[in-house]
Order: structure tokens, then sequence, then C-alpha cells
């Protein structure tokens, strides 16, 4: 049985629906990572699980019970969650007491507080923090703050939502070894709301895409990264190639796909005169001066229309009867002096295009 | 002129020799003050909390009614007071008219929309994140409600004290309803007024002078708690 378990759930703001039939099971110990842009319902559906608002329709069980129940129901199975919202705010007071809050609310005995309380703010780096005042922190700070108030309580379901949004990348990096040294520690659910793709690749066992309210797609990291099922988990999970062609052949899943005019050769079950869209990722593309001899099955001349450097690489955009983008590193940009107008051959493999239904 | 300044010189003398008249008089007023500042806050802010976590219909018009009389004055509130209390009135067999207890009362009703529609602001101010922050880590209503009366303190203490300064410079309910009877129910505001009738500018400038230091006392502590 599922500890987390949504049912055809809907969300409705201002005439707007904000999630759209969201279905979701999330099993004890897993880490369960929901990615999408910003707007996409990601905040909201977190406080639905967490009972803060209720649903338009559907519904949410808890441990297999509604949650739909009496307020005093409702708060014992608040009481086995904890929540860190986006932005995360600390109460008026030392930070000790800020840790310490859940705990008391629960009614333990100072003893128990205190320990519970050291030895978290020592997990999260805060004991010569104690005394101070949580108002006077920086935001990377106040973070950890909130992470260790939700985990003091020792939830069995811990919501994060943005950890790491609105900070620094120093303090960004922390928070997330804090929530992997969480994750490591203790067997919880974690359900966590990211734009950030990559930081749900690291962390989760599991990613829902959220997109426009609706939970486009959910599954492994490799499968999400690799084989988005449409158009708008393509874009989001960074496949910048998104090209429309046809399939003109298909033999043994190896498909020749029309592309103004330009044939590539790709691995897709699609029948002959389907209309598609070719996927790809900038860093599947090898970008050479000479045709290269090896086994991938494409290789397209085509001239570069502009390059911009990005960080330790150099993103490339090539003319190849359509628009490719290519990531190289500088240094080979360098070697290859590639710039604007220059004649390059585009290689790819036939196996790392993924091929989608054109909408 | 001449005789604002030996008024002033005289009352200097007054407070400095710490006369027994003047000082059983500010005492007294002081301790009336603080009893209906600390009746009041001991039901207000529970009241103003309940109004401020329920929602129900008119809740609103309610707020707006209690801002309305703020500044209700303190005449009216003596009359239905006096009327009340009277050997006639409902509360009469009580005795409590022309007793320090019935200033007290009236004080309490005096101050009552200031520290229920102060105090609904000062909740109002708390940011939504900590009442959201607060349930998801597992608060009851109970404990919210006094969490958030303590995220909100410093402007709580303020509604208080702007209370006090109410209750300790008003005129109406003291003398309509104390009686302003010489060392039982005279406070600071009534010795005033009938020290002035009576010509001993001395003694009325000297009970100012405390009632305003008294005000100054109660703004710079106001100041303070803002600042924070």
């Amino acid at each position: 049985m599922p500890l987390i378990e949504t049912r055809d759930l809907w969300q409705r703001r201002d005439g707007q629906d904000i999630l759209k039939n969201i279905n979701l099971r999330v099993e004890r110990g897993e880490v369960f990572a929901l990615i999408g842009p910003t707007g996409a319902g990601k905040t909201t559906l977190l406080r639905l699980i967490d009972m803060l608002d209720t649903p338009a329709a559907g519904k949410v069980f808890f441990d297999g019970a509604d949650v739909n129940a009496s307020e005093k129901v409702r708060l014992e199975m608040r009481r086995r969650i904890s929540f860190v919202l986006q932005k995360p705010v600390v109460f008026n007071t030392s930070v000790y007491d800020n840790v310490a809050c859940g705990l008391r609310w629960r009614g333990m005995g100072s003893k128990h507080i205190r320990e519970e309380v050291e030895g978290i703010l020592d997990t999260v780096g805060l004991t010569g923090y104690k005394h101070r005042n949580a108002r006077t922190l920086s935001g990377g700070e106040v973070q950890r703050v909130a992470i260790a108030r939700a985990i003091a309580v020792q939830p069995e379901v811990l919501l994060l939502d943005e950890p790491t949004a609105n900070l620094d990348p120093v303090s960004a990096s922390r928070i997330e070894e804090l929530i992997a040294d969480v994750i490591k520690r203790a067997t919880i659910i974690v359900i966590m709301a990211t734009h950030d793709m990559s930081q749900g690749q690291r962390l989760a066992d599991r990613i829902g895409v959220l997109v426009d309210g609706e939970m486009v797609q959910s599954g492994g990291s490799r499968e999400i990264f690799t084989l988005p099922r449409n158009r708008q988990v393509a874009e989001f999970v960074g496949m910048e190639n998104i090209i429309d062609g046809v399939v003109i052949s298909n033999e043994g899943e190896m498909a020749a796909i029309d592309i103004n005019g330009r044939i590539i050769e790709a691995v897709t079950d699609f029948d002959v005169g389907e209309e598609v869209s070719v996927c790809m990722r900038p860093e599947d593309v090898t970008v050479a001066l000479a045709k290269l001899s090896s086994s991938a099955r494409n290789c397209l001349a085509g001239n570069i229309t502009w390059t911009v450097s990005a960080g330790p690489l150099c993103r490339v955009e090539i003319d190849c009867g359509f628009p490719l983008v290519a990531l190289v590193t500088i240094r080979s940009a360098e070697e290859m002096a590639l710039k604007k107008g220059t004649q390059v051959y585009a290689t790819f493999k036939a196996v790392s295009i993924h091929v989608i239904r054109r909408h | 002129m001449t005789e604002l300044w030996n008024g002033l010189v005289k009352a200097v003398e007054l407070i400095i020799s710490l006369d027994p008249e003047v000082m059983q008089i500010a005492g007294r007023s002081l301790m009336i003050a603080v009893s209906s500042t600390v009746i009041g806050s001991v039901i207000c802010i529970p009241v103003a909390s309940i109004i401020h976590f329920n929602r129900f219909r008119g809740k609103r018009f309610l707020v707006s009614l209690i801002q309305t009389f703020y500044s209700v004055p303190t005449v009216v509130i003596g009359l239905f007071v006096f009327v009340f209390l009277s050997n006639t009135g409902p509360l009469g067999g009580l005795g409590f008219l022309h007793t320090p207890v019935a200033i007290v009362i009236g004080q309490v009703i005096l101050i009552t929309p200031i520290l229920l529609g102060l105090t609904i602001s000062a909740l109002s101010g708390v940011d939504r994140a900590i009442l959201d922050t607060a349930r998801s880590l597992g608060a009851s209503g109970l404990q919210m409600a006094v969490l958030v009366v303590k995220e909100a303190r410093f402007a709580v203490v303020a509604a208080v004290i702007m209370g006090f300064g109410r209750a300790i410079s008003e005129l109406g309910i003291s003398l309509m309803v104390g009686g302003n009877i010489r060392g039982f129910t005279r406070v600071i505001t009534t010795a005033i007024s009938l020290e002035t009738s009576k010509g001993d500018i001395e003694l009325a400038m000297a009970l100012g002078i405390i009632l305003i230091f008294i005000a100054l006392v109660v703004n710079i502590v106001m100041n303070r708690i803002q600042q924070r």
C-alpha cells in the first residue's frame, strides 16, 4: 500500500485549473521529485498532500486513509508529515526554539527535546547558532533551520518545495548534501518539488514531470531524461533539438526520417508516413571539421550559424538543412576555430535520437 | 504669566518633596489604569484571536464597528455605567457606584475597542507563511493562535500600551462613576479638574506634569518596542 496516494486530484483557483487529474502513488522509502517549470502546480500539489488546502475534486490518501476527515484526524496525519516551504520563514525566536517547536507541539519532554534538537543542529551545522534569533540568519542558514525543524519531528514524509531556489551555489550545494544525508539516514518518503531537473536526477528514485497542472510523465530519471513522452517534457529536460519530420521507411525499428529533405536514421517503431518530432540532446552531437569514420549512422554537413560560450562548454548551432544545436568543449571549439560560417560535420548515433509523435 | 510660573515652581516642589496628597492621587490613578489595562488585555487578546482566526459572516463589519468605537466619548461610557450601577439600575445592588471598581469597569469598556482592534491588526500583520509553517509542523488550532500572538507580540504590546494611555488620561468616567471622592476615588484627571475650578493652580499643575510624565514614559516605551 502506498503511503501517499492521490486519486484524480484537481485544484482550481480563480476559475483556472491549476492541477488536473493527478494520480500519484509514493511508497515508503521512496524519493520522488516533482519537476516542472515555474507555475506548473508543484507547490499546489505539495500543499494538498500536506492538507494545507482542500482539493477542488479528487482525493488524497495517507497511509490508506482518506485525508478528508475531521480536523483532529487530519492533525494526527499532518503530524506524520513535514513540509519545508519554498520561501521558508522562521519564527521570531531563537534557532533552538525554532527547531524545538514541532516537538513541543507534540508534547515531548524537555530532556528529549534538548537531546533531539542538539543532535539535529549538529547535523545541519548550526550548533553555534543555538541561541541566536533565527530572524538574523542568512538565506542559506534559514533554509537549514527550516530543514532541521522539519526533520526534528522524525516525519514519515518530508515535503520539500524548491529547497535550493533563491540560494547562492555554495549554500545550494550544502543544502543538497544535507537532503542527501537525510535521505540516507532515515527511511522516509521525500517528495521534492524542483525546477532544477539535474537536482531531481541526483536525489530522486523517481521523477514526475508536471507541466501546466498535468503530470505528463513519471518514471525513473533515465527514462525521463532520455525518453521524454512528448514535446513539453522533451523541452523541459533539455532536449534542445526537437525537429519535425516524417518517417519514410522503417525496417526492423531502424527508421529513416525525412527532415526538410535531409534523411536521418533513428531507432523507433513509428510506421512509415507518421509525422514525428526527432529529439536529441546537444551533448550527443559530435562536431568535426572532416567527415568522421565512426559507427554513428548520421553525419550531416552544415555551416555554423552562431556560437556562444557557456561555462566550460561552447554551444554551436549548425544549419544542416534544419538548425541543430551541439555542445563542444571550449578547448575543442578553439582547436577547430569554430565560428560563424565554418563548415562542419555533425555526427550522431541513431540510438541517441528519441522520436516522439508530433502534435 | 507670573501665576503660571509660580504654579510651575510650586508644582515641581510638590513633586520633589513627594507631597503625600499628590503621590496618593498619582498612585491611585496608576493602580486603576493598570488594573483596567490588565483586565482588558486578559479579555481582549483571546477574543481578538478568536475573531482573527475564525471565518464568519459579518466579520469585516464587526471589525469596522470595533474601530468606530476607538473614539467613543468617555462621558457616554460614564453615563451608561452610571445608569447600570446606580441604585435603580440593574447592577445597583452591587454597590459599585462611586468606588474605584466602577472606574475600572468603565475604563475596561473604554479601552476594549482599542485593545480588540489593534490586536486584530497586529495578528493580521503576521505573515501567512508563518501560519502555514506552524500548521505543517503539526500545531493545533490553539498552539497556532499562541504562536501567532507571540509572533505579533511587539504590536500586541503596543496595543496594550495604547489602551493604558487612554485609560489613565480619561476624565469623564472617573468623574461620573467614581465621584471624585477625596482619598477614595480621586484620580489625577478629576483632581486637576477640581483644583483648577477651585483656583489651586499649583496642585493642578503638579498633577498635570505627572500625567504628562506618565504619557512620556508610555511613549518612550512604545517607541522602543516599535523600533525592535
